[in-house]
């Protein structure tokens, strides 16, 4: 299974935010959207993944972007973590059936039976831009998804000439 | 890229150093006061520096982690002000040393302990470059792959295993040879 690339429209998808909310990635249009595919709630890498970037909202709100976590475990476990780990972040439980979502991705894996840890950086319009497949035990940190929200950025303001492939990161964004 | 997260910008004058500028490795470190597993390697950097002597200088630059700790950032405020009276280290091993004991009302204490002039301290405090400092540290930080505290990088890139003394020592020697 293959990660989808740079260029491709983002598979749309609705999924459970809270016990009686849905989130739907078209609904996101208009802004870019950082979707973050991680395998589990609780376990330390990740922790330390969604921690980082639940303090660095400010840095994604400067670009306007959401920020999204998603991963096989369940609303109320979802819940059980944001609450302990006071994330501000919304985690969309990709549950049942499970893993559809990480599949249409690209980034199921299936002897595990959770996602990989996978980020996706969206453009306004709903295009993948950036993709990144992690090594499981380490977590990727920042910089290459806000490289990836300047280079959008940039491209959007007409700074940059128009590129017509996947926007290249910009080492010096 | 991410797979091999380089320090931006390398280590310079205007960082707290411990050690030669001519060691053979540097070992960068960005910490959170009141991160426990900082507070964890704080004991294990000091055995580094032990064992290497002065083949080793050691480098730490601000990471406070704000929404889950909210004292790193005063912590890292009184280090920082601490250094305009060139005690960085010893603010910096006192705090580490009582990160247990942790809270903003004990820092003026722990800044007499030290040795500092507390109206010195208090206004350098309270003054915009200190935190500017340490935002730049956060900031340098995100932009070299920093993914948790701490973050430890060797000759600027990435320590990727885990933050124990066996791991950073075989990554320090790997250097070295």
């Amino acid at each position: 299974m293959a990660p989808l690339k740079a260029g491709t429209l983002a598979p749309d998808f609705s999924l459970p935010s809270t016990p009686d909310q849905k989130v739907s990635l078209s609904e996101l249009r208009g802004r870019p959207v950082v979707l973050v595919f991680y395998p589990a709630d609780w376990s330390p890498v990740c922790s330390d993944q969604l921690g980082l970037y639940n303090e660095l909202l400010a840095e994604f709100s400067e670009f306007e972007a959401q920020i999204i976590g998603v991963s096989v475990d369940g609303i109320w476990c979802h819940l059980a973590f944001c609450k302990d780990r006071k994330l501000r972040i919304p985690l969309l439980a990709d549950f049942e059936p499970k893993g559809a979502v990480a599949r249409a991705y690209g980034v199921y894996n299936e002897k595990a039976g959770e996602a990989d840890r996978a980020l996706f950086v969206l453009d306004p319009e709903g295009v993948i831009r950036w993709t990144y497949v992690s090594p499981v035990g380490i977590n990727p940190g920042a910089d290459g998804i806000l490289k990836a929200l300047a280079s959008i950025a940039q491209h959007r303001s007409g700074t940059m000439p128009p590129q017509s492939n996947p926007l290249p990161v910009k080492e010096d964004a | 890229m991410n797979g091999s997260a380089t320090l931006t910008p390398p280590v310079s004058g205007r960082d707290h150093a411990q050690g030669r500028a001519d060691a053979l490795v540097t070992l960068v470190e960005y910490g959170d006061y009141q991160c426990p597993y900082c507070g964890a390697a704080h004991p294990v950097v000091k055995r580094l520096e032990c064992a290497f002597g002065n083949k080793l200088r050691f480098v730490f630059r601000n990471f406070p982690l704000t929404q889950a700790h909210p004292y790193a950032m005063v912590a890292a405020e009184a280090a920082e002000a601490a250094a305009l009276q060139g005690k960085f280290w010893e603010m910096h091993d006192l705090i580490y040393e009582n990160q247990g004991n942790l809270e903003p009302d004990i820092l003026p204490a722990w800044a007499q302990r030290v040795g500092l002039d507390l109206q010195e301290f208090g206004t350098a405090i309270k003054q915009g470059e200190i935190t500017k400092r340490i935002k730049e540290d956060r900031n340098s930080g995100i932009r070299s792959g920093v993914n948790g505290t701490p973050c430890f990088f060797i000759n600027e890139t990435r320590h990727d295993a885990p933050p124990d003394y066996d791991s950073l020592r075989a990554g320090l020697e790997e250097q070295m040879t």
